[in-house]
């Protein structure tokens, strides 16, 4: 018997593995030039984790601030990434996003406008100019909804509710995917020529995180397991407003927006704390006091001014670690947090208008109306600057045929990302990646899928049904998430990386010894075996990338190492990849800056 | 009573679970704690008790429309309902979704409205300006954009009489669709001509005004009020005018000003008031 008749197969010239913005923006590329595109995605469509974006999409269209430019924008990318992006994808991404926001507006998308009827433009941490395109705070459903809308049209297979759980071929080429429909658990076979990789973050690797269940970081897992490489592992965003009261929401995200509105962050004593912690590369373009900062945030309103803005909107490391500093010097609110206070700066009628889903948000699940009261936040994990190391110019990894976009792929932030820089970046690297994804199924065949590699990947996936005695998943992952957030958190050190690794070797054996009950249709604890597997691949990259990189830079610092360093560790990424004897961490220099680009970085 | 005193209460969780061939009710018992959702609590089943209990989930924060159930028979998120919000001590009741087709425990089948979607001819706009940009006005499209708050739950189709008790899922698109249609026959650049397809294809005709849908929508999209009904009288006057719905199409923030706005019924809220006196 083939493997055909065992299994559901399907046949496309380009899989697409994730409907986030990347996956559905690269599907309609791709379908587009005219291949066959298969969507597969864990959820069903217009659920992917784009949906919960709220501040905006970052495009230098220049309709509020005309100063602003494509090279306006690729210096605060490199700033904010403290100069260790692949320079070439900043680039692309500053010179595209106008574009590809513009195309979505010809999708049907609506964004807020200008009094003159453009596309309006807010302020956002890390962007000099008003740059952020938004549709009040729900920007991710806006966009997801258009590419949707858009792409179904467009003659793509879809397959939701199906999880891949390997990828086919080998360390030289890919040739499709096997996974499994979640509804039923039985199995099923992708053949492509190409695949595109455009699967997410991994933000459920720790305790207090903003990121749905998908977050698991399967692309890179996936990628790493069949011969990819993985790079920047270490740098973590954590966003410095995540809710921290009541428990079950502890992690849940506020936006950027509310302090882009003017809201500030205070300490118990009602002190604005970020006028302190202004670092040396932010001073030039900073207001030093209170009055000054309100100043800049009505000029910026009407596009004028001279003043600098808040630093309430420094990038966001900074401002997570000044929460944490702030906390841990005893300032802090009554649950481990600072005040986020938007309703003395605002009528409560904006709030509503500029901020719904937060005032609902706050309204329902933390008894507080952010039109009267503050807000208590403090840093919750949020997104993944490292991921699938990939070509600047196609998206494409070390395995021919395998390509990546969106969180799940690494290079465009370097060591810390703007807010907002991650709408754009889904919809120009998806772009690109579908493109060429699809240009080169055009000029190859189909490798044949390997009986042997299909049979191993069902022996993987059923085994949790064999054991009878064993660990509960869920519990193994509680574990993992804790373990992380203690040892491989917002402040770390050689200790603590040490304990992590040994931790995470010994939840490795525990997750080996997870075993499930049931059947397997739609079986939660099933599939939480499935994304432990991957979770502790990329907390494991995570960790000893860490644990190398002896400096403090962007999202990545270290208690023992402070200082950012001048010399060799602002020149290497760090490249993770599967050796022979386990997990490899080694030092890459970063790619040499032409003369022109320089000279963009040193013009101000 | 704080929220920190109700920290060793315990609730009972009474889930319905079964498949399309049929089921039955269990009771769990979960610890509670302040802020506890209902979607908290089944995870908690499933981890402590039932590990292979069915829901879907995704964002855990209201705005994915995954986690959509029945909760004390009324729809509802799971992850927007907090516990604090039932009597203590009674049974919190879970159920799937009735109208849609059982999948597994309180996952069902919504395949149906992704069919639906499809069918709907996708947005197609009028050229740009002559200096590449596309100019509207923000009091043009405020309404739209209030349609577009839709995070896809499905529970107007769910509560809506028409899908729920008298299964015309064929020829009716429910309301999630109405407003869908809405947005596009309403967006100042958009030049498809979709009334035959709602009157004979999706039975925009159906609907008589119940304002169930409405009355559920965890977005608050005032979908009758302002969605079906202005779509009903344009299907009913453009149809048999159609120079009239060509106009509207050509200049529509002058049309904009004579459509009816009605005020929600059930809860005027600030933002339909400020709309009517912005338009009055
Ligand atoms: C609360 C919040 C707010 C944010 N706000 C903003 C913002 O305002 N601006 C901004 O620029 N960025 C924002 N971000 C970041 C941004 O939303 C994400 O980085 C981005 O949406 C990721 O998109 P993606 O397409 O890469 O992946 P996702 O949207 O995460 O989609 C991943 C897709 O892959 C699928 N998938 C994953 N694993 C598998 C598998 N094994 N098999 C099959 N399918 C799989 C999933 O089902 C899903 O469809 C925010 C993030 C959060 C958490
Ligand atoms: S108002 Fe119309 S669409 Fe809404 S529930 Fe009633 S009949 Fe259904
Ligand atoms: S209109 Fe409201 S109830 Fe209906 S699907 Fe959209 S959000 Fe849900
Ligand atoms: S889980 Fe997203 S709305 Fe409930």
């Amino acid at each position: 018997m083939t493997t055909d008749d065992k299994f559901e197969t399907h046949e496309h010239d380009v899989l697409i593995i994730g409907a986030g913005g990347a996956g559905l923006r690269a599907a309609i590329e791709a379908s587009s030039m005219g291949v066959s595109v298969g969507l597969v995605c864990k959820s069903l469509l217009g659920k992917a984790h784009t949906v919960m974006a709220e501040g905006g999409v970052a495009a230098a269209l220049g309709n509020v601030e005309p100063k602003d430019g494509w090279k306006v924008h690729f210096r605060d990318t490199m700033k904010g990434g403290r100069y260790l992006n692949q320079w070439r994808m900043a680039q692309l991404h500053a010179m595209e996003a106008p574009d590809r926001v513009n195309e979505l507006e010809e999708w049907g998308a609506l964004f807020d406008r200008t009094a003159d009827g453009r596309i309006l433009q807010r302020n956002f941490g890390g962007h000099k100019y008003p740059r952020l395109a938004h549709v009040g705070d729900r920007t991710g459903l806006e966009m997801i909804r258009t590419l949707q809308q858009h792409g179904i049209h467009l003659g793509m297979s879809v397959y939701m509710e199906c999880t891949v759980t390997r990828l086919l071929g080998d360390d030289n080429r890919v040739s499709g995917a096997f996974g499994y429909w979640r509804e039923t658990g039985k199995f099923v076979i992708f053949k492509a020529r190409t695949v595109v990789l455009a699967t997410g973050g991994i933000g459920r690797a720790f305790k207090i995180n903003s990121n749905s269940w998908e977050c698991t970081g399967d692309g890179q897992a996936l990628a790493y397991l069949l011969g990819a490489e993985l790079m920047d592992c270490e740098f973590m965003q954590f966003h410095p407003t995540g809710m921290v009261w009541p428990p079950s929401v502890r992690g849940t995200l506020i936006t950027e927006g509310v302090r882009g509105e003017g809201g500030t962050l205070r300490n118990k004593d009602g002190k604005r704390i970020m006028f302190d912690y202004i670092p040396e590369l932010y001073a030039k373009d900073t207001a030093p006091t209170e009055e000054e900062a309100d100043r800049w945030l009505e000029e910026s309103a009407k596009g004028t001014g001279k003043s600098r803005r808040t630093p309430d909107l420094l990038p966001r490391d900074i401002v997570a670690r000044a929460i944490h500093s702030e906390v841990k010097a005893g300032r802090g609110s009554p649950h481990g947090g600072v005040f986020l206070d938007i309703h003395s700066r605002r009528s409560a009628a904006d709030i509503k208008r500029k901020l719904p889903a937060m005032y609902h948000q706050f309204k329902e699940l933390g008894d507080v109306d952010i039109t009267r009261e503050s807000m208590e936040v403090g840093p919750t994990a949020h997104y993944t600057m490292g991921g699938i190391r990939v070509d600047p110019e196609t998206q494409e990894t070390r395995v021919k045929g395998l390509f990546a976009a969106g969180e799940c792929a690494a290079g465009m932030h370097g060591a810390n990302r703007l807010g907002d820089n991650s709408l754009s970046d889904l919809l120009v690297f998806g772009r690109i990646a579908g493109h060429h994804a699809a240009k080169l199924a055009k000029a190859t065949s189909q490798k044949s899928v390997d009986a042997g590699q299909i049979e191993a990947c069902e022996r993987e996936a059923l085994a949790p049904f064999e054991r009878e005695e064993g660990r509960n998943p869920f519990q193994v992952r509680e574990d993992l998430m804790n373990q992380m957030q203690k040892y491989v958190g917002i402040m770390r050190n050689e200790g603590d990386l040490q304990a992590g690794v040994v931790e995470l070797e010994r939840l490795a054996a525990d997750a080996g010894k997870c075993a499930v009950s049931g059947n397997r249709h739609f079986n939660a604890g099933w599939h939480e075996t499935v994304d432990l597997r991957n979770l502790l691949v990329v907390s494991e990259a995570m960790a000893r990338a860490a644990l190398v990189r002896k400096e403090s830079r962007g999202a990545h610092a270290r208690e023992d190492f402070p200082d950012q360093d001048k010399g060799h560790w602002s020149q290497v990424n760090l490249v993770v990849r599967k050796g022979s004897a386990g997990m490899e961490v080694e030092q890459v220099p970063l790619p040499p800056l032409p003369d022109e680009i320089k000279q963009v970085l040193e013009e101000e | 009573m704080s929220d920190e005193a109700k920290k060793s209460d315990k609730a009972t969780l009474r889930i319905w679970r079964g498949n399309a061939e049929g089921g039955e009710f269990k009771e769990y018992e979960v610890g509670t704690y302040p802020g506890m959702v209902v979607l908290d609590a089944i995870h908690d089943v499933q981890a402590e008790h039932a590990p292979d209990l069915a829901v879907r989930w995704n964002c855990k924060a209201g705005r994915c429309g995954s986690c959509s159930a029945e909760i004390n028979g009324k729809p509802r998120l799971l992850c927007m309902t907090r516990m604090s919000h039932f009597e203590p001590g009674q049974p919190i009741t879970v159920t799937p979704m009735k109208t849609f087709p059982i999948v597994k425990d309180l996952v069902t089948d919504v395949s149906h409205n992704f069919r639906v979607a499809k069918r709907i001819p996708p947005f197609k706009p009028r050229p740009r300006d002559a200096d590449g940009h596309w100019r509207m006005q923000q009091i043009d499209i405020d309404r739209i954009q209030e349609f577009r708050k839709c995070i896809e739950c499905f529970l107007c189709q769910d509560v809506c009489h028409v899908l729920r008790d008298h299964d015309k899922h064929d020829s009716f698109a429910g309301p999630r669709f109405m407003i869908h249609l809405a947005t596009l026959d309403m967006h100042p650049l958009d030049t498809v001509d979709r009334r035959p397809m709602m009157k004979e294809e999706l039975g925009i005709g159906y609907c008589n005004i119940t304002r169930c849908c409405t009355e559920v929508c965890p977005e608050h999209i005032t979908i009758t009020d302002n969605g079906i009904i202005p779509l009903k009288e344009r299907v009913a006057d453009d149809f048999f005018d159609p120079v009239r719905w060509l106009m509207r199409k050509i200049s529509p923030p002058a049309n904009k000003k004579s459509l009816p706005v009605l005020p929600d019924p059930i809860k005027a809220t600030t933002k339909t008031k400020k709309k009517q006196d912005a338009e009055a």
